[in-house]
Formats: C-alpha cells, structure tokens, sequence
C-alpha cells in the first residue's frame, strides 16, 4: 500500500510583481485505491497543488511536507518523482513537435522500468490501451499533442496513465472539454487502471458529471489556498447546488 | 517551438540594400546587387558591407584577397543512368547559366578555378548522386560546380562535403523545364575548415527545386543558396538545418527571386546552437518581381538556442514588386528551451538530459523529414544525434 502525504503545505510563486502565495496550509493524505475529488473555484490554488506535487520548477515550497512512502518527494527531481510512482495528467497536456506519441510513450516506459519494454507486449498494450481510450492506431505516429484537440489530449493522458503504471495519480480537469461519450471513456479508463493497479487518485474538476462515473471516497472544498471542508460524495452535490458563496464570503484577504 | 518567441533582430524590409561593392546607396531591390565573375572588380571588404557585416571576414581573408588555389577539387561521383560527370572549361556556356558572382570571395573563386565540375541528369526516371569531395589539406581553394537537370528529369544530388578545408566556391544549378531536382549541400567538414559557398539556382518553366543546406561541422561555414524562379509556374523549396557548437560560425543567406509568373517558394531553416561563441546567421531575402503575378512564398527561420553565450541572428526580407500575389510571409524566432516542453517529458520520467535531446531532436526532425530520401535521413538524424550527445552537461 503506498500513502501521499502533504502536510501543512505553503507555496508561492514569483510573479512580477513580487512573490505571491498560493498554497496556504494544504494537509492531504492519498492511499492506494483510493479517489479524492478535489473541487473549488477558479484560481483557489488547485492546479498549484498538482505542479507542486510534479515538482513543476515554477511553484517555490515555503513550507510543509510531501512524503510517498516516507520518502521526501519535495527532494525529488521532476523525473524522480515520476519513477517514485507519481504522475499528472495535465490541464493543458504540452504539443512537443517532432517528437511522435510512438517514441515518447517508449521513452517513457523506458524510463521508468530502466529498461526497454520486450517490443511485443509493448505494442500490444499500446494498442489495446489506445483502443480502450478509442484513440485511432494513427496518434501514435503523430507528434506528441501536436494538432490533438482538446478531448483527444485528455485521453491521451489516461493512455499515459494506463501504460506507465503510476501508484498515485493526480488528474487535473481531465474532464474539462470532453463530450458525454469521451467522458465515459476517460472515466472508465481511469476506473479500470484503479482495479488494475490499486491506483490512488487525486481528482481535480469543476463538475460533478466525472463523479457519476467514478465514485470519489472522499470530497475535498479547495478554497484560498487550502482545503476548506472535507466530505464523502453527497459533498459534491451540494457544492453543485450551492456553489462556494458559504466557503469564500467573509474569507480573509490576504 | 518555443513559448516565449525572443525575436532576435528582425529586420523587415527593403531598408539594408546597399548599391554594388562598396556604395553606402540604399537602393530600391535585392535583385540590383552588384554582380561580376572577375575578382577586380569587387573592392577589398572592410566588414561592413551588408554581405559580409554578420561574418568574422579576418578569418576568411585569404579567400577574399589571396591568389587561390583552382585546380581541380578531388571529387567522387557516384554512377547512376543518364547522369555526366566531368571536368569542364571556363569558356563552357554552362559556366555561368545560373548566375555571378556577387560578393568579393566568390568572384575570388570564380577567377581562380581552372576548370569547373559538371554533373548533369538527363533520366526521367529519379536517380541519386553523390559527390564526394575532400580536399587534400586546408590549403586556400577554389572551386566551380555546374548540376544541371535537363527538361524532365528527376533527380537528387548530394554534395557530401568532410575533411580539411579552406574553400571558397560557386555552385550554379540549373533546373530546366518540367525537371524536378533535389540538391543537399551537406557540410560536415573538420574542425577547423572554412568553407564560403555561393550557389546559385536557376528554374525553369514548371520545374522544381528542392535545395538543402545542412551545415555540422567546420569552424567557419556559410553557404549562400541564390534561387531565381525564371519560368512560369517554377517551385523552390529551400530547407537548411544547422547545428553550432561552441565557437563554431554557420551562416546562410537565402535569396529567392521570383521572376515569372504563378511561382512558389517555402523558405524552412531551423537551426540550434550550444556551447560558448557558437554563432549563427540566417538571412532570408525574398523579392517578388514585378511580373511575377500569383506567386506564393513564405520563408521561415527558427532558432534554439540551448545555452548561454551563443548567438543567432534571422534576419528575414521581404519585397514585393507587384500587387497580384497569391500569398506571401515571413515567420522568424530564436528562443530557449521551452520549460512546459522539458516538464512535460520529465513528469513522465524522463531524465532531463534525455528530455533536452528529445526535444532538440524534434525540433530539428522537421526539416529532415522534408528532404525525401530514407538513406539520407536515416543518416542525418544519426549526425544530429552525434551533436546531441554532446550536450549531456548544460
Ligand atoms: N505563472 C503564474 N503567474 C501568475 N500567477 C499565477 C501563475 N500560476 C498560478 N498563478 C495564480 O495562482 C492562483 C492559483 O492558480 P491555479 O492555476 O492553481 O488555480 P486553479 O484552482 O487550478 O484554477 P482553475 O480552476 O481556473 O484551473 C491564481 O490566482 C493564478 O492566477
Ligand atoms: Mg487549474
């Protein structure tokens, strides 16, 4: 079983106009198998939350802790932590020209095992793992995001995903843009790696549709910086309803 | 390629041209520069000339001012159906049928070559030659190279360049009719060659060139492709791919000249440079004549620049002399790595050195997908990747 934890983090970014805080305080804990629904209003930090965890260069760690299995990833270089089992489906998966899908999800793998994946279960799995997210056999010759619209980069992700194998996943607004069909698809994608693997989730989104699809243990309100309120489901639909008036009016400004 | 599009001196318009050797003029067009085949006639070269201001011209004097060596360049030409190769005279009328000398050391090396290397394909079906040339040291050379595609034929001729060299040279190639020529001009000389080379493409009436620079290796190189689309309905497609090390200086300064009408031009170069004093220019002057009605050009220059201390000028011109054109554009940029790029691939666990290669690789992988031969790219994604093992530590 592994465990994500984050304590009492504190993160800021440089910004011209000096250094701004972000994260204020985000306690968090993600074990194997489980799904954690993250929602909150635009601009709370979430997004912040999810780079930070990568190791995205541009957030600063002020303060607070962020250990898988008890090791130190705030130590980690970006590529160590994906070897360490973490990974980030992005909000805006990055076009990287020249570089086909093909090549990159090998380099990948490679990576991360240390080693070449033996060739015929690799094209298997690619294969199947492209036909599961109803992506056609001709992405993987064609540049990484280069021209994919929006939907086909999100599934392009939950490939990555399914073939690399990650312990914890983080899926920032992996929902975000796809139609009614596509979102089945991501979400059964990402339900089967979760059976596959144990797979623990952290899910970033604005919407409450992903959740029907998969069931989130726990709820948490993202609100300035750090978690505001923690529930099962049910939290979900009322935020939904309510939106985050109760938790924003009368918040302190920094 | 890059996020944040540093555009380093961009210099749009007709406002640099200067008026024959030498004359502070600005005049109207690219298309008046001076011109002659006779070395007297272009004054000493102070530097700055517009031709020579961005090339360290102390490390080429001898080329512009020094009698040169013109015998003739040991070569090697590969055989193939319907395609000549042989030692022709001054006096040939194939010597000067694509274009002049227009600067000091290319007139220097057409004064000098005492006869010029003629390659000509005359098969409609395509064939593939190479010429392989190494000079036997770095003593001051000149040389002279016709390639002529006769009307209809196909084909692609590489011009292998390695080994030691101190070589000025002009290189005509003419496309005639309803021919379709590809000619790379591959430059992986030794460290310390220095090479000037003109070349100058003329094409005919629905004929097609495809002409690639590709400059690795030399410590000065600068190969100035010139391609006048003479005929109707003639199509240029100029590509360079350039790779500057520390203290390594590649230049190309790309001319397209459209003459007749409904003609087209696509201007790709892409260039990288690493290490301390590497050093690159690219001017890419495009001049639609008056009578070219319903052309087509766009002419782009990108540049990644993987480390302090390196340099790359793009310099892109544009003129247009007629108002009936199907399109025309100009694109040019040099910037860093991009940090969303290298993120990306090192969230998936790629270590970063591997990420930096992969994402240089791609970049430069373009342009060497245009050229069109398996065996030749096969071989130049393998010399990039020779370049890229290089830059493990920045
Ligand atoms: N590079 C940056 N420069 C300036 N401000 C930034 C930068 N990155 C994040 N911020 C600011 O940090 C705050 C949190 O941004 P973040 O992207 O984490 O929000 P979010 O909760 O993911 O929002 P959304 O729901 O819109 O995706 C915002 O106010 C944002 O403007
Ligand atoms: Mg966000």
């Amino acid at each position: 079983m592994t465990s994500l934890i984050i304590r009492d983090l504190h993160v800021s970014i440089e910004t011209d106009q000096g250094t701004t805080p972000i994260l204020r305080g985000v306690d968090l804990t993600i074990n194997s198998g489980e799904i954690h629904a993250i929602m909150g209003p635009n601009g709370s930090g979430k997004s912040t939350l999810a780079y930070t965890i990568a190791g995205h260069p541009r957030y600063t760690v002020d303060s607070g802790s962020i250990t898988l299995d008890g090791e130190d990833v705030l130590a980690m270089s970006v590529d160590e932590r994906a070897k360490a089992g973490l990974f980030l489906a992005m909000q805006y998966p990055v076009e990287i020209p020249g570089v086909t899908v093909s090549n990159f999800l090998r380099t990948a793998k490679t990576a991360l095992d240390g080693q070449a994946p033996p060739l015929r279960s690799w094209v298997k799995d690619l294969k199947t793992s492209m036909e599961a997210l109803r992506m056609d056999a001709g992405f993987t010759e064609r540049n990484v995001n280069e021209g994919f619209s929006g939907g086909e980069k999100k599934r392009h992700e939950i490939v990555q995903l399914e073939l690399l194998k990650p312990k914890i996943a983080v899926l920032d607004e992996t929902d975000s843009g796809l139609d009614v069909d596509a979102l089945k698809i991501v979400s059964e994608g990402v339900n089967r790696v979760k059976d596959n693997t144990d797979l623990g989730v952290l899910l970033i989104t604005h919407y409450t549709r992903i959740l029907r699809y998969i069931t989130p243990d726990f709820v948490h309100v993202f609100v300035e910086g750090r978690i505001a309120e923690q529930g099962g489901a049910e939290l979900a639909e009322r935020l939904e309803n309510e939106g985050y008036d109760r938790y924003t009016a009368g918040a302190p400004v920094h | 390629m890059t996020s944040a599009i540093d555009t380093d001196r961009v210099v749009p318009g007709a406002t640099e041209h200067a008026h024959g050797p030498g004359s502070p003029v600005p005049v109207q067009s690219r298309a008046e520069r001076f011109a002659s085949a006779v070395h007297a006639d272009f004054p000493e070269v102070t530097g700055r000339e517009l031709e020579w201001r961005l090339t360290p011209v102390a490390s080429v004097r001898d080329l512009l001012d020094d009698a040169l060596d013109g015998s003739a360049l040991p070569v090697e030409v590969t055989d193939a159906p319907g395609v000549t190769s042989e030692w022709i005279a001054r006096d040939d009328p194939r010597v000067g049928s694509a274009g002049l000398a227009e600067e000091r050391a290319a007139a220097n090396a057409w004064s000098s070559f005492e006869k010029a290397h003629a390659v000509t394909l005359t098969s409609e079906t395509p064939v593939e030659v190479t010429i392989r040339r190494a000079s036997p040291d770095a003593a001051p050379r000149a040389a002279h190279t016709v390639i002529t595609a006769r009307p209809n034929s196909r084909g692609l001729v590489i011009i292998d360049n390695s080994g030691p060299a101190r070589l000025s040279e002009n290189v005509e190639i003419v496309v005639e009719s309803g021919a379709q020529l590809t000619v790379v001009s591959l430059q992986e000389w030794d460290d310390d060659a220095v090479h000037l080379s003109s070349q100058f493409a003329r094409v005919d009436r629905d004929a097609s060139l495809k002409h690639v620079v590709v400059s690795l290796g030399g410590s000065l190189v600068r190969v100035n492709p010139s391609t006048r689309l003479a005929g109707e309905g003639a199509a240029g497609e100029l590509l360079g791919l350039y790779f500057a090390d520390a203290g390594q200086h590649l230049e190309q300064q790309v001319f397209v000249h459209h003459i007749a009408p409904r003609t087209v031009s696509r201007v790709n170069y892409k260039g990288a440079l690493n290490g301390a004093k590497a050093r690159t220019v690219w001017v890419g002057d495009v001049l639609i004549g008056r009578d070219a009605t319903g052309t087509d050009s766009y002419e782009q220059n990108r540049n990644l620049v993987l480390s302090d201390g390196a340099r790359a000028d793009s310099i892109p011109n544009l003129e247009i002399e007629t108002g009936d054109i199907a399109g025309a554009g100009h694109a040019s940029a040099t910037g860093r790595f991009d940090d969303e790029q290298l993120f990306y691939l090192r969230s998936r666990g790629v270590p970063e050195p591997e990420a930096r290669r992969l994402v240089v690789h791609g970049f430069l992988v373009e342009v060497v997908q245009k050229i069109g031969n398996a065996a030749l790219q096969e071989r130049l994604l393998a010399a990039i990747e020779a370049e890229l093992a290089q830059i493990e530590v920045i």
